[in-house]
This record gives C-alpha cells, sequence and structure tokens, in this order.
C-alpha cells in the first residue's frame, strides 16, 4: 500500500488538464494547490486533501450534537462547535412552545441532537428537531473530539463503532461535529474513552479496527 | 563601533548572507486552535489562532469574507528597560501590517462573518521582532487549519558599516537578518514578507537609508532569507504530524 502523504498550505498537487480538484484545494493558473494541512487522497482522477485539524464545517443533513447558548423569546443559539452558532427556531421542535416559553423546554447548557436545516450564503445556520431520534440529551457524557477523526470513529458503515459497542455495552452517539455522546456505567465508559483515544492518536494507520478489538479485549 | 570587519565578519561572526539561528516548534498550545514556538536569535516568540469564529462585536464583520485580527504583543520582560504593557504605536503599527500580510494568504471568503484571531506574544526581544512574530504566525495559522493559498514567511535585510565623512555616506555593506547592535547602530532595516511559492510581497517596511542599489540588493538578499526560514517552517509542520503517520506504515 503506498504511503499516506502530509502535504502543506500552497504545496503543489497537480495540473487541472489531468486531474480533478477536491476537497482541501485551489486551482490557481491552471494547476491545483493544497488549501490545508493535511493528508493527500488521489483516487482516479480526483485529487484531496483531508485536513487534519480545524473546525467542524457544518453540512446539510449532518447529524450533530449541540448545546444551547442562549434562549431568545422564539428561538435558540446554539453552539455545535462551527465557526458559526446555528439557530434552533420554535417551529423546528416537536413542541407547541408559547411565544416567550422557550426556556422551559431547553436552557443555556442544555445538550440535544439535532440535524442541521440548512446552510445560507452568509454561512447562518438553522437546525431542526423534527425528524426521527432528534431529542434533548438527558444524562450520560459528551466528549469532543476532532472533527475530521469521526469518519474514522464510526468506521465503514459503521463497523468502528458498533464493534465498540458490542464490547462495552455502552450506548454511544456520534455527532459529525466531533461531539460524542456516551451512556454506560463508569467501567464501561472508560473503556470507550480509551478506544476513542486510540482512534485519535492513530487515525492514520491502517488496519486501525484490529488494534482497536485487541485493546478491548484486553480490558475485558 | 564597528559592525564589520575587512574580511565581512560581522559582531557575532556571521557572513552578510547568514541567518541567525532559528528553532521552530508547531502545535505547542492545547487551548488554541493551532499555534506555534519560534526562537530567532534572542527573539523568542509565540504564536496562538483562534478561530474561524462569529466576529464580535458585529459591526466587525464583513458579510463576505473573514476578517483577520493579528494582535502583536511584547512581554513587560521582553526588553532591558521593562516594557510598560499594553499596545503602544509601535505595536498598534506592527499588529495592523502584520494582519493584512496575513489577510492576503488566507482564503477569507470561505468563512463570511467570521474572525481569525492570531496572538503574537514576543516573549524575549533581539531585533526583528515583527519578522520572527510574522514568520510564527504563520506555521500556527497552518497548524489551526486554517485554509490558506501559501505559507507566508518574513525576514529582514539591511545596510550596515557606512560612515559619513563631511557629509557624504562612505562604504557600508548589505547584510542578511540584522542582530541587535547593527539594527540600533546600522544605517538601515528592511524587513520584508512574501508568499514564498510565488515571491509575491506582503510587506515591506524601511527604516534608514538606502541608494536605489543597495535596495534591490537587500530586497533580493532578505527574499533568499525567506526561502531559506520557509524551508524550516515547513519542516516543523511536518515533524509534528509526520511522526504518527511513518509509525503505522
Amino acid at each position: 500500500m503506498q504511503a499516506r502523504k502530509i502535504v502543506l498550505p500552497g504545496e503543489f498537487l497537480g495540473e487541472t488538464r489531468s486531474l480533478k480538484a477536491g476537497r482541501g484545494t485551489f486551482i490557481e493558473h491552471g494547476k491545483i494547490y493544497a488549501m490545508i494541512l493535511g493528508i493527500f487522497e488521489r483516487r482516479g482522477k480526483l485529487v484531496q486533501v483531508i485536513p487534519i485539524k480545524g473546525r467542524y464545517e457544518p453540512v446539510e443533513g449532518d447529524f450533530v450534537i449541540g448545546i444551547i447558548e442562549e434562549a431568545m423569546p422564539s428561538s435558540w443559539l446554539v453552539d455545535i462547535n462551527a465557526p458559526y452558532p446555528a439557530l434552533l427556531h420554535v417551529s423546528e421542535t416537536p413542541w407547541d412552545i408559547e411565544f416567550g416559553d422557550t426556556e422551559k423546554y431547553l436552557k443555556t447548557g442544555d445538550s440535544i441532537m439535532a440535524k442541521v436545516l440548512f446552510i445560507d450564503v452568509e454561512k447562518k445556520l438553522q437546525l431542526t428537531l423534527n425528524d426521527r431520534n432528534l431529542y434533548r440529551i438527558r444524562g450520560g457524557h459528551i466528549i469532543e473530539v476532532e472533527p475530521s477523526k469521526v469518519p474514522r470513529i464510526i468506521g465503514k458503515k459503521g463497523s468502528m463503532i458498533n464493534l465498540i459497542k458490542r464490547y462495552t455495552r455502552c450506548r454511544i452517539i456520534v455527532g459529525q461535529n466531533g461531539r460524542i455522546w456516551l451512556d454506560g456505567d463508569d467501567k464501561s465508559i472508560a473503556k470507550v474513552l480509551m478506544a476513542i483515544k486510540l482512534i485519535e492518536e492513530e487515525s492514520v494507520s491502517y488496519g486501525l479496527t484490529n488494534k482497536v478489538e485487541n485493546l478491548l479485549k484486553m480490558m475485558t | 563601533m564597528k559592525l564589520i570587519d575587512e574580511e565581512g565578519r560581522r559582531l557575532d561572526g556571521r557572513r552578510f548572507d547568514e541567518l541567525r539561528k532559528i528553532k521552530i516548534e508547531a502545535g505547542v498550545l492545547h487551548r488554541a486552535e493551532g499555534s506555534c514556538y519560534l526562537e530567532w536569535g534572542g527573539n523568542k516568540v509565540v504564536a496562538a489562532v483562534y478561530g474561524p469564529r462569529e466576529a464580535v462585536p458585529r459591526h466587525t464583520q464583513d458579510p463576505v469574507k473573514a476578517v483577520v485580527n493579528a494582535r502583536y504583543n511584547m512581554a513587560a520582560f521582553s526588553v532591558d528597560d521593562r516594557k510598560k504593557p499594553g499596545p503602544d504605536r509601535r505595536s498598534r503599527e506592527i499588529s495592523k501590517v502584520t494582519s493584512e500580510a496575513l489577510e492576503r494568504v488566507i482564503i477569507t471568503d470561505l468563512f463570511p462573518r467570521a474572525s481569525i484571531d492570531v496572538n503574537i506574544e514576543i516573549l524575549d526581544a533581539e531585533a526583528g521582532t515583527r519578522c520572527a512574530g510574522l514568520t510564527a504566525a504563520a506555521v500556527a495559522l497552518a497548524d489551526a487549519g486554517i485554509p490558506m493559498r501559501d505559507i507566508p514567511v518574513a525576514c529582514a535585510a539591511g545596510k550596515i558599516g557606512a560612515e559619513v565623512v563631511d557629509g557624504e555616506v562612505k562604504g557600508g555593506y548589505v547584510v542578511l537578518d540584522l542582530g541587535k547592535d547593527e539594527d540600533n547602530y546600522g544605517n538601515a532595516d528592511l524587513p520584508i514578507a512574501i508568499a514564498p511559492r510565488t515571491d509575491e510581497i506582503l510587506l515591506l517596511q524601511m527604516d534608514g537609508h538606502l541608494t536605489y542599489e543597495e535596495f534591490e540588493q537587500a530586497l533580493d538578499l532578505a527574499m533568499k532569507g525567506c526561502h531559506i526560514v520557509s524551508k524550516l517552517q515547513r519542516e516543523a509542520l511536518l515533524n509534528k504530524y509526520r511522526p504518527d503517520l511513518e509509525e503505522n506504515l
């Protein structure tokens, strides 16, 4: 297998004549350059740079875990770890709320499972609670990881997260914004934390699922 | 004071085209999104990057792009006589020119209404802190995963050793990266910042007098210096992120 390469902003990746510029790249005078520090990836003609660090970039339809920042008369401001706070309007909740009664349902510091409803050109974000499995979080713990590591924690078709769930019998929900909700007894939570730490540290290595499985086996 | 001898040796033994010793380390702070520690001769600089995040107060927001706020600050203990804390005319100017230089390479239109805040703290100063600060800020920005067209880099050149005879300036050498005494008793200082991929000039200031030919020479020399420092910046970033790659191959 070929080595994964780290590229830096401004690094030359190829010509637009033969390649297609993907995420994390920009084009200048027919040449493709890396825009961010990250891991270089080439799939067929598409070249892209996968970020190692950086803020969560919201995408419509993403499932995220948010923390209420402020309750306003008919909406809430929610921190979803993106560059901008997101807006949750009362009409996007399953409850029937009187004007000004928002605090009775969600107050500052509460956590919610939400979905990104839409993003406009000014990057104004709106969330919704009107969907399956979206609700106010009660109990459990929330931890934060680098948003760029979320795909590794979930694994291919949920392989990694299901593995962890199987070994620890914790309830785990991963938000695309790098927040993870955990619920279970203290011992199993400690195990999950160890597994996630391993994934974070070795997110660029191959055969990670096996390594995590070994770690979880060792602890049981 | 004799700043340079007949053989072209300077006070600290460097030749005309030699830099001071530079050490760069990326990702040294845990709370900031990106950070860098840099030692450049006797200068010690920490740079930290926060954002992109929504700009506050609101009137500072730009609806089509992010604003870049660099804040250059000298620690009270960074100079011989205690520096009075807080922004002064000099640090305001450096903050402004640094912000503008960084703004040229950051792809700001990806983050409308946001601000990208860069804090540059000078812990120890020994001439050339604005170049050291900008160089550290650039590494911190890359470390924070901020989209950029290039990693900017700064370096200075200057002129030392000229004598004034009957009101006329005689002699003098154009040298790279002025040290403390060279800066204080020299004839001119020319700090520049460039985007090394295209050699675009992001910052150019001059203190003192140079003839046109000397200016060209100094600019050329400073550019060369920038490219050397640029390599060190890249190494620092790769050193931070490469190890966990190689270990796991």
